[in-house]
């Protein structure tokens, strides 16, 4: 209502450098774990790694959530799961591939139950290669994605 | 009404469904659903050929991949008729029993965030670092190794290595004392885990269950005495048995579990003799079936291979421990509340990788 408001939009567009640091300094991914990513995404935000200095916080559900961290295979039975917490996830909101099972279906490429890679259904803005990705590429993927969000930039929906 | 708790949920450490049907707040009825991550692992190895199954055997499970990745060789050793070299079957011991340590830390760090111990999470994550570095050391990767080989391990040891075990060891001791003391005299850990999941010996063992689920329920089945496997009849260690069968009884189980690592780590170190640590194994397999069983962390682990003559096995069975043990969870459930729900399937200590496979 604000926004649609002459005020609105004027006060949207004198604060938008504002908007956009607060929103790349606070990343909240879902805390969903597929596969062995997923221990590495844990281990990032021990204290060894601590990601949480770049206020990486992994929120439980996916309305408090602006990043979706994909960190493993996606088999045809989670597909459907997983369009659905993306569609659930509020505006704006960006998609991390994790790992070569999320980009491309890694050592599982040529199974029956795998989507080879997951921006089949997604849109991905940043991938982190590995098998599994490191802690620090995780960290070094958080850091290019606060970069995407700086220059207002989206990923495209690649793939078929 | 049923209340479905998953895929995407802070309780499932993985990806599966729990269907709780509740009354108020008791659960009347509970269906583990799995399949979420179903890779088709097992069709995926007939392509294969025997050497390149090692890495796909790591991601059967992550928490624990070595002892799935030296399960999977022992299967294929049994089938050639390898003799593997002694001084790889004391690496291979030395490499299984701290990933145990490593996979048992991950659950303690899973299951203190879970009953809501946040420093829980921290301290166990900092000293499964110890173990990951000295695992990245023997194999130059931090989770999913390739490290075994058919007929030995695919290198030597590094230097300094036997000299950083030790101290590993000794760390992860004190540091065990020290967390012991911070749950077992916090209240709230003990009154979210004494008396919460009981499981009966009896239906334990009609279930199937293995590993420190079983073992909490006073039964003393340790396929490392039972079957032994490996170099482990010369080693001198006591299976952790504890008799209560509750979430406090898993806990402690895995907690002592933890001890014996460290004294079999050192053992092995000790007794470790120098010579060579990989034989050269056959290109194609006999026509012929081969099995292996070992204690994983999380109960035991089962491969089954036929070959027929050539270097691509016919067919790899795999049996999960956490397969079996989840079709306990309605046993565990039936009778509390809905809160307790992360205690009781937290203990378990799922891994969905090996148990959808």
């Amino acid at each position: 209502m604000l926004k649609r408001s002459p005020v609105g939009s004027g006060l949207d567009w004198l604060l938008k450098d504002f908007f956009n640091w607060a929103t790349r300094n606070s990343i909240y991914p879902l805390h969903f774990g597929i596969m062995c990513c997923a221990l590495e995404m844990a281990v990032a935000s021990a204290p060894r790694f601590d990601a949480q200095r770049f206020g990486v916080i992994y929120r439980s559900t996916p309305r408090q959530c602006d990043v979706l961290l994909v960190n493993g295979p996606v088999s045809k039975k989670l597909k459907p799961d997983l369009r659905r917490l993306y569609d659930q996830m509020p505006e704006p909101k960006w998609v991390i591939a994790m790992g070569e099972c999320a980009i491309s279906g890694g050592p599982f490429w040529q199974s029956y139950s795998i989507v080879p890679g997951v921006n089949q259904f997604i849109p991905v803005d940043i991938y982190i290669p590995g098998c599994p990705a490191r802690p620090e590429a995780l960290i070094d993927g958080f850091i290019k994605l606060q970069n995407l969000i700086k220059e207002n930039k989206k990923g495209l929906l690649t793939g078929k | 009404m049923w209340i479905n708790m998953g895929p995407q949920h802070p309780m499932t450490h993985g990806l599966w469904n729990l269907r709780v049907k509740v009354d108020g707040e008791t659960i009347v009825d509970a269906q583990p659903e799995v399949g979420y991550l179903h890779r088709g692992i097992e069709k995926i190895c007939e392509g294969r050929t025997y050497t390149q199954i090692i890495p796909i055997t790591d991601r059967l499970c992550y928490g624990s991949s070595l002892t799935w990745s030296h399960l999977y060789c022992l299967t294929a050793e049994d089938l050639m008729g390898v003799e593997v070299p002694e001084r790889a079957e004391y690496i291979r011991v030395a490499a299984i029993e701290m990933q145990r340590i490593a996979s048992h830390l991950m659950w303690l760090a899973a299951y203190a965030t879970d009953l809501g111990l946040m420093l829980g999470f921290l301290h166990a994550m900092r000293d499964r670092e110890v173990f990951i570095d000295l695992l990245q050391a023997l194999s130059g990767s931090r989770l999913t190794y390739n490290y075994p080989r058919i007929g030995g391990v695919a290198h030597d040891i590094p230097p300094n290595f036997e000299r950083d075990s030790l101290r590993a060891c000794a760390y992860i001791e004190n540091r065990l004392r020290e967390y012991e003391d911070l749950y077992e005299g916090s209240r709230v850990f003990m009154m979210r885990n004494v008396g919460v999941g009981l499981l009966k010996k009896e239906d334990a063992i009609n279930l199937g269950v293995t590993g420190p689920p079983l073992r909490a329920c006073g039964v003393n089945y340790d396929l490392r005495k039972e079957m032994p496997y490996s170099v482990y009849p010369e080693i001198d260690f006591q299976p952790a048995v504890h008799p209560a069968g509750d979430c406090y009884a898993r806990y402690r189980v895995r907690m002592d579990e933890m001890y014996e690592s460290c004294k079999i780590i050192r053992q092995a170190i000790q007794k470790m003799p120098k010579g060579k640590w990989r034989v050269v194994a056959p290109r194609n397999a006999p026509v012929g079936t081969g099995m292996g069983r070992v204690e994983d962390p999380r109960g035991e682990g089962m491969m089954y291979i036929v070959g027929d003559g050539t270097d691509k096995p016919y067919r790899m069975k795999v049996r999960s421990p956490i397969f079996v043990t989840v079709s306990a969870a309605p046993r565990m459930l039936i009778g509390y509340k809905v809160a307790d729900v992360v205690a009781i399937m937290g203990g378990l200590d799922m891994c969905i990788g090996e148990t959808d496979r």
